[in-house]
């Protein structure tokens, strides 16, 4: 396989990290192979919430996929040279956040062994086969991006030119990803807590802040762990526009809240009732709900103070409150919610089991493997660069975009 | 090739407008009736319905003879926690059914009384709109929404989708939990969504569904609604009737007369 | 060439490794003996030919499903002009036995047995566990 013996040499530590997630994905197995014969009801899904934590973590990590855009556009259509050395960290990223997207929807999945049917009898009236099909044009057009670019920076030469237009491509992609995700909810009639027309808009938000929350923790780790370094100004330059989605986000939240609190339409403010103030009756889910928006609002204060941002411990910190906060909102309440009340006004609990929990966490452990493996290769490639101190190229990605010229010349001044 | 960021945009921009543009001539060129008639008011083609008589039905009270003949009929599943169950026809208490005609004056017994739900057979299910597989569609000649428990991939979409909560998913092997197999029907298997077909098996054999055969009361009124003449259609004529969450334009065909 | 006994060896205990299913059925004398299958008696002739039945019946039975849960159609002409109702346990399962017919010749052949028994009863199962 391309460059995997790269992967395949580490330290202990390395080892150790992969051992222990390869026996929580082995874990999950089990626990999968007991869902397949027993069925989902070992869940804790019921036919009044028939949707759980696997389709929230689903919503969640297409949003992380899609915000690779948020350095991949700035860099090639903006030329922000900030980004050369990110790039391919955040394309690897969403390589491996899709695949994850696409394992939560074959294990929520009733009849696994029957997810061709979705191509042997498409349906073009249906949100989820074009969910299916955007997914899987963005996971082949990033596979490429990157392997191709990873390839080119280990010869030391230019990326062929045909790459540039999918890149490109790349870029409308990523929205449309998460867009098309948004419309799998907020065209359902009966549902009203997802039918409005700014859930797209707030889903992109939030994922332009989650995306590069963890692009940042993940960066700041490399830094930590490797030589690789790709530089302050990168990372200030992604906390910004994390800082913007964020806001947007909750100005968006904010206004659904008005939208329903003000015109005092029931049929609105149960589900924020439920998920927020837990007055509507008993939800399980109450003190999440209250925990992500505690911490999407105090993460606003280091994220607006700029000189909270630029100090790198609180701005982790920042990212982690950002992340958990999104990933319990869009990744369990938002879904979960949707159910509560029921369409004849029942509230029913729902608590995820332990089979559930761990195939989900088998899942995430999937995405850390591809992510670990696939940052082994890249960070090997380029820190070999950095060590020969090759003459620098010039990229020609837009508009004679050189990017990569500037990391030659910052390696050598680092 | 080297494109500018503003060529970039630039023909972005025209090829949505393009797209969109195709869309809006294809929806001006499309004939005028496919456009304002929906399928089930053409002539040719049966829509079948239901009218709930929920004044005969309350004459008997603590009767459920309706869903016991559909459970028997059709392999239903019997679970204790409620969490799995299985539901064709099942019982709501009407103030639930319909809320928004629910004032606080009502007798608590009204507001309590139970009424038979069912799948609503929609003129435009959102059901169907949303399965990826075609494993449930709104069949053209009599309007039945049908279920293909072969083709379903158990993700549960229609579930969300459907405004009624007619649906139910095989939680865990059903089987076991039947009672009495009628070995004329199939029970289901783990991991597929169903739900009521109209007993679309009895029809052909020119029988009404086992709901409708077992009501004592004859409270539910089973026809066509395309056919002027059918009784269906006289009742619907002459009394109000309510039908659920109408105003989601998915057009239900089940009608409640109170 | 010093390693040909090795050679020689390695292959023979690959080709008996392979060939194991077949000394073993030879031992045991099972697979010279075809299933006895209980052929039915109140029908002479099948749906459709025995040599189409015996290659087909899984696309015959496709073919009936799609039929009746898509397009609502129930009759089935047979090619000598017999008109069959499409059903799996009304049709098929009056004549032939599941146990003794069709289970016998899949396990036989080593076909695993579809799952249209997951959900499809069979009728005389169901009267034996009544019982």
């Amino acid at each position: 396989m391309f460059m995997f013996e790269k992967a395949m040499v580490g330290s202990r530590r390395y080892w150790i990290w992969v051992g222990a997630l390869l026996a929580v994905i082995a874990i999950a197995f089990g626990s999968y192979f007991h869902q397949l014969s027993y069925g989902l009801g070992i869940t804790g899904m019921s036919r009044d919430v028939s949707w759980g934590l696997y389709i929230g973590q689903f919503t969640f990590m297409v949003g992380v996929a899609a915000s690779a855009v948020m350095v991949v556009l700035p860099y090639y259509l903006h030329n922000h040279k900030e980004f050369g050395r990110m790039t391919i960290l955040g394309e690897f990223l969403a390589v491996a956040s899709v695949t994850m997207c696409m394992l939560f929807i074959l294990v929520d999945m009733g009849k696994p062994m029957r997810v061709f049917n979705v191509f042997l009898y498409p349906q073009f009236h249906s949100v989820m086969f074009w969910d299916m099909v955007s997914l899987s044009g963005y996971l082949i057009l990033n596979i490429t991006i990157t392997l191709v670019t990873l390839h080119a920076e280990q010869q030391d030469v230019h990326p062929p030119r045909w790459i540039n237009p999918v890149i490109l491509l790349s870029i409308p992609w990523a929205i449309s990803i998460h867009t098309v995700t948004a419309f799998l909810y907020c065209g359902i009639p009966g549902r009203t807590l997802w039918r409005t027309a700014v859930l797209a808009p707030r889903f992109l938000a939030s994922a332009f802040a989650s995306g590069p929350a963890l692009l940042i923790l993940l960066c700041l780790l490399i830094r930590e762990l490797t030589s690789y370094d790709v530089g302050k100004k990168a990372i200030n330059s992604l906390a910004v526009i994390m800082t913007y989605a964020m806001v947007i986000n909750v100005f968006l939240l904010l206004m659904e809240l008005f939208t329903a609190f003000y015109s005092q339409i029931p049929e609105l403010t149960e589900h924020f009732k439920s998920m927020y103030l837990g007055t509507v009756s008993p939800n399980s889910l109450l003190p999440w709900g209250q925990l992500s928006v505690f911490l999407m609002i105090a993460s606003l204060i280091p994220l607006l103070v700029s000189t909270m941002r630029r100090n790198e411990t609180i701005l982790a910190f920042t990212c982690a409150m950002v992340f958990s906060a999104l990933c319990i909102d869009k990744g369990v309440c938002l879904i979960v919610c949707g159910f509560m009340p029921s369409p004849l006004g029942t509230m029913t609990r729902y608590v995820p089991t332990l089979p559930e929990a761990s195939i989900t966490l088998g899942v995430w452990a999937v995405g850390a493997l591809m992510v670990t493996v696939f940052y082994k290769i890249a960070l090997s490639v380029e820190i070999a660069r950095q060590a020969s101190y090759v003459p620098a190229y010039e990229f020609t990605a837009t508009t004679s975009a050189t990017g990569l010229q500037q990391h030659a010349s910052g390696d050598q001044s680092a | 090739m080297k494109i500018t960021r503003k060529e970039f945009l630039e023909i972005s921009g025209a090829c949505l407008v393009t797209l969109s543009g195709k869309k809006v001539l294809a929806v001006l060129d499309s004939p005028e009736d496919e456009k304002s008639t929906p399928s089930s008011a053409r002539k040719d083609r049966k829509q079948l319905g239901m009218i709930v008589d929920t004044r005969k039905c309350a004459k008997k009270q603590g009767c459920t003879k309706c869903i016991e003949a559909c459970n028997r009929a059709h392999n239903i599943p019997l679970f204790q926690e409620s969490d799995h169950q299985i539901k064709w026809i099942w019982e709501e208490p009407f103030g639930d059914i319909f809320s928004s005609y629910e004032t606080q004056y009502l007798e608590a017994s009204l507001k309590e009384e139970s009424t038979p739900v069912l799948c609503n057979h929609c003129d435009n299910p959102p059901c169907v709109r949303v399965c990826p597989t075609g494993a449930t569609w709104k069949r053209e000649e009599d309007g039945i929404v049908m279920m293909d428990w072969h083709r379903c991939i158990g993700c549960r979409y229609c579930m969300a989708a459907c405004p009624y909560g007619a649906r139910s998913f095989n939680w865990v092997d059903p089987r076991s939990h039947i009672e009495r197999l009628n070995p004329d029907f199939p029970t289901r298997t783990r991991g597929v969504v169903e739900k009521c077909t109209f007993c679309a098996e009895l029809l052909p054999k020119g029988q009404v569904p086992a709901c409708v055969e077992a009501c004592p009361e004859r409270a539910l009124v089973f026809g066509d609604l395309n056919d002027p003449k059918s009784e269906i259609r006289q009742m619907l004529a002459k009394d109000y009737t309510l039908r659920r969450r109408a105003e989601l334009g998915t057009g239900p065909n089940v009608y409640y007369l109170v | 060439m010093r390693d040909r006994l090795w050679i020689i060896a390695g292959l023979l205990l690959f080709l008996g490794f392979v060939t194991y299913p077949m000394w073993q059925d030879l031992v045991a004398g099972t697979s010279s003996r075809p299933p006895q299958l209980v052929l039915p008696t109140n029908e002479k002739q099948c749906v459709a030919p025995v040599t189409y039945m015996r290659t087909s019946h899984m696309k015959l039975l496709l073919d009936w499903r799609e039929s009746v849960v898509r397009e609502d159609n129930h009759k089935y002409v047979a090619f000598n002009g017999k008109v069959y109702d499409m059903s799996l346990t009304g049709t098929c399962l009056r004549c032939h036995d599941r146990q003794q017919f069709c289970v016998r010749c899949h396990d036989y052949a080593g076909v695993r047995n579809p799952y249209c028994w997951d959900c499809h009863l069979d009728p005389a199962q169901v009267k034996r566990s009544a019982q």
